[in-house]
């Protein structure tokens, strides 16, 4: 079941998207996000989706791990749908007891789970095209002018590579333990809420154990290879800019203006 | 002869359905007689420790079948449960998965979970850490202040505190020196002395697997290659060399011996077997 757990995980490849630079697949991410939430009507939305259905076929990763990536969340877009659903106002189609549908209500439900799942797929097919090495470098380079106002930007993006790098490692570990643990008769799968939320509890006792133990080894491996921080230190992978990348810059601003027309124009 | 595991046609994928799927296992057919004592054998990734979780049901087969006694245990819930304390299983570096205050309640923890009364949980711990050979003044300490080896020992002892009818474990002796290996493989051999339960054990040494068990399965590439007494699959040498596994030492010593020409048994896997055929050959005297 922790198997279910896709953060962070990279599907390595090699298609166009596996090569842009990860500078521009943020830059599209940010654009994509900022869309989607621009976006009020069909029209923009089926754009969106198309832009969407592009990249993943462009990127080869099978759409079963992008809705697999979904299921832990799926709970979070039925909320959000039913809610829309009840309150909004509008023309009322269906009444009951307290509770009445509109034809704007269905709209937004369907536009709000629509823009949730849109939101977590395109983001998913971030950190499935691109390596955690990478992403933090890109991060690193995007954010690097924060470094004149003192924010320790190199810190930060070492701190969030060892963090994704570690996730997988860390669910395997959970997942191990709990087999252990599984094999001398504790029960995971059975009982109400509050009886597995105990039965997880023997879990957090070796899961940290092994934490501190992994954080430990990790620093002294760094200190052994003369780690002292991002001052002075130079890369052995620059990033550069090719032309695919400006072709993916270019398609980000021209689905940018058009949902903004779109929306101005109040379609 | 009467079955207590046997498995059908068992095939393990991991990862399906994304880019890292692939096979572990593949149409697994598997008996374990009651009381048997089992070796398995097999290099690095060749699925043997997929194929052991599945025999108490701590994976689910993609396909085939696992039967306990006869019965399928993925019948339903209950029996999978029932399954995993009547079939003991020790994982690979159990240590790192102690978790209690101290070594007593670890060991506890699998007759807690059968609901056993207080006292007979006692007489299991006791007996459990008796067997791995764990002094009493042990069971109240942290198991984290103890060495690696002991550890070790505190989680064979969980799984035993169990009295499974199958005790399975996964490379016991894995990274302990080779005192501490020996002496884990003796306290396993005397469990499966003093109780008769079916023991099998995975390893990747010959020497230790020679010595101890009665039959033999190797594993390669995810599929059961050989099954059969040590003597049968250690004359099987260059088979084995050929799947990057070698035969105890002592057994290419007797095999170039024989190549020499002197009568010796060459397919002799104990140091006791060539010891007795070198006596022989001196004309029966002692301290030859
Ligand atoms: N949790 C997992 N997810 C994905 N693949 C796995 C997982 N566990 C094992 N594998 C793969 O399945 C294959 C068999 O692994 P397994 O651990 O059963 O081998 P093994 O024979 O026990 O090896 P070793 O002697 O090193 O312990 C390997 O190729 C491994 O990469
Ligand atoms: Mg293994």
């Amino acid at each position: 079941m922790l198997k279910d757990i896709t953060l962070g995980q990279y599907f390595p490849g090699n298609t166009l998207l596996h090569r842009l630079d990860p500078r521009t697949k943020l830059v599209l991410t940010l654009v994509y996000i900022v869309a989607l939430f621009v976006a009020k009507n069909y029209i923009s939305y089926a754009v969106m989706l198309a832009f969407l259905i592009t990249s993943v076929l462009v990127s080869k990763v099978k759409p079963r791990a992008l809705f697999k990536g979904l299921k832990p969340i799926m709970v979070i877009i039925i909320i959000t749908a039913i809610l829309n659903l009840f309150y909004t106002d509008g023309n009322v189609l269906v009444r009951f007891w307290v509770f009445k549908i509109t034809d704007a209500g269905i709209k937004s439900a369907v536009f709000m789970a629509l823009r949730i799942a849109m939101l977590i797929m395109g983001t998913f097919l971030l950190t499935y095209t691109t390596s955690p090495i990478d992403l933090t470098d890109g991060l690193e380079k995007l954010l690097g002018p924060l470094k004149k106002i003192k924010i320790p930007v190199h810190e930060l993006a070492m701190m969030m590579s060892i963090a994704l790098r570690f996730i997988p490692t860390l669910i395997e570990e959970t997942d191990k333990i709990m087999s252990a643990q599984k094999a001398r008769g504790a029960d995971f799968e059975t009982g109400n809420i509050f009886e597995r939320a105990r039965a997880m509890l023997p879990l957090l006792v070796p899961l940290f154990v092994s934490a501190f133990r992994r954080a430990d080894e990790l620093a002294v491996a760094m200190e052994s290879r003369c780690y002292h921080g991002g001052e002075g230190r130079t890369k052995m992978k620059q990033l550069k800019m090719k032309r695919g990348d400006y072709v993916g810059l270019t398609t980000g601003a021209l689905l940018l203006t058009c949902v903004i027309t779109l929306a101005s124009f109040g379609l | 002869m009467s079955y207590i595991i046997k498995t059908e046609g068992l095939c393990h994928r991991y990862s399906i359905g994304t880019p890292f799927e692939r096979v572990a296992i593949e149409n697994i057919n598997f008996e374990a007689a009651r009381g048997e004592f089992i070796g398995i054998i097999g290099h690095t990734g060749s699925g043997k420790s997929t194929f052991i979780q599945h025999l108490n049901g701590l994976l689910k087969p993609t396909e085939g079948k696992v039967y306990y006694e006869g019965t399928d245990i993925w019948k339903d819930k209950a029996t999978v449960r029932d399954i995993r304390f009547k079939v003991g299983l020790v994982f690979q570096y159990p240590e790192y998965q102690l978790f209690e205050e101290t070594v007593y309640k670890d060991i506890a923890f699998g007759p807690k979970n059968m609901k056993l009364p207080e006292e007979e949980i006692d007489r299991r711990v006791r007996e459990a850490a008796m067997f791995v050979g764990l002094g009493d003044e042990l069971l109240d300490r942290s198991p984290f202040e103890l060495s690696g080896g002991q550890k070790r020992r505190v989680a064979i002892a969980g799984v035993i505190a169990m009295r499974p009818d199958v005790l399975i474990l996964d490379e016991p002796g894995a990274g302990l020196d080779p005192r501490g290996r020996e002496s884990i493989i003796d306290n396993i051999k005397r469990y499966h002395r003093a109780t008769g339960a079916t023991v099998i054990m995975v390893t990747h040494s010959m020497e230790e697997i020679a010595n101890t068990v009665e039959r033999i399965v190797v594993f390669n590439k995810g599929h059961i290659e050989m099954s059969g007494t040590p003597r049968e699959i250690f004359s099987r040498g260059d088979e084995l060399s050929e799947m990057g596994l070698t035969v105890p030492q002592v057994t290419s010593i007797a095999k170039r011996l024989y190549e020499l020409g002197l009568p010796v048994d060459p397919s002799a896997y104990t140091i006791e077997q060539l010891k007795t055929d070198l006596i022989r050959l001196r004309g029966g005297r002692r301290h030859a």
